[in-house]
């Protein structure tokens, strides 16, 4: 398991939130409950009115995997990442994801709150590569894998 | 210590997995570009550049990373870096 790693908060973690560099409804970040250089943990709650659920089934709206994989990218290696890069980083960053592998264990529904916790593998050469899971508010497994994604930080030169 | 050929071989087995361009690697030469030619993307030349190192015992720095964009800057760098073991 991963608990042992997220004894060091970070207290202060607005000023990674204020780098993202997404907005809704692409934003799908809530709260990072912890935060240092190997790993983060951080939640995100699905409103019932999410543009997804309209289509996603006509009737029985169900999350989509492609966004509980996005979910697991954005708090688990982008916001690792943009700490990591630290002082490094301007506002300008350059993001890319480069490789998913993620099994799917049980369905999120419209109104339920996400837990990701992300432990790195590596980052190096602007590589993030990380191991990264998801729980629903009861502590189950939703979703479990490894991410990997290429994070520039573009110096104003 | 490997010649250059066994070093090639080395690296070709590294560099196979990520090859989206089978045709280019048949006929793979040091001037061979991993990403124009074998098509290889950004993030797996950091997997590459990682191998590299657990196969050779060395470290590649960010500087060599950015230069090795060929097989012949590849062989190149693990050379030297093996020299300087």
């Amino acid at each position: 398991m991963v608990e042992n790693i997220y004894n060091n908060y970070v207290s202060n973690v607005d000023h990674i939130l204020e780098k993202l560099p997404y907005r809704k409804p692409f934003l799908f970040v809530d709260k990072l409950q912890s935060l240092n250089e190997n790993g983060v943990e951080g939640s995100y709650m699905f409103p019932k009115n999410s543009y997804f659920y309209e289509g996603h089934f006509a009737g029985n709206p169900v999350t989509p995997g492609v966004i509980l994989t996005e979910v697991m990218a954005q708090i688990g290696v982008v916001c690792l990442g943009i700490f990591l890069l630290g002082d490094s980083l301007t506002n300008d960053i350059g993001i890319a994801m480069t490789s998913t592998q993620i099994d799917f264990y049980l369905p999120v529904f419209p109104g339920e709150t996400v837990t990701v916790r992300s432990t790195k593998v590596y980052f190096r050469f602007h590589k993030l590569k990380c191991n990264v899971e998801m729980l629903n508010s009861q502590g189950a497994l939703v979703c479990r894998g490894t991410i990997s994604g290429m994070m520039n930080a573009k110096t104003n030169a | 210590m490997q010649t250059k050929d066994e070093l090639i071989a080395t690296l070709k087995t590294i560099v196979k997995p990520y090859v989206q361009d089978e045709q280019a690697f048949a006929n793979v030469t040091e001037k061979t570009d991993f990403i124009n030619d074998l098509k290889i993307n950004s993030a797996n030349l950091v997997d590459i550049a990682l191998d590299v190192e657990e196969a050779f015992d060395i470290e590649i720095d960010n500087a060599s990373m950015e230069r090795m964009l060929t097989v012949g800057s590849a062989v190149d760098i693990i050379t030297q870096k093996l020299a300087e073991k």
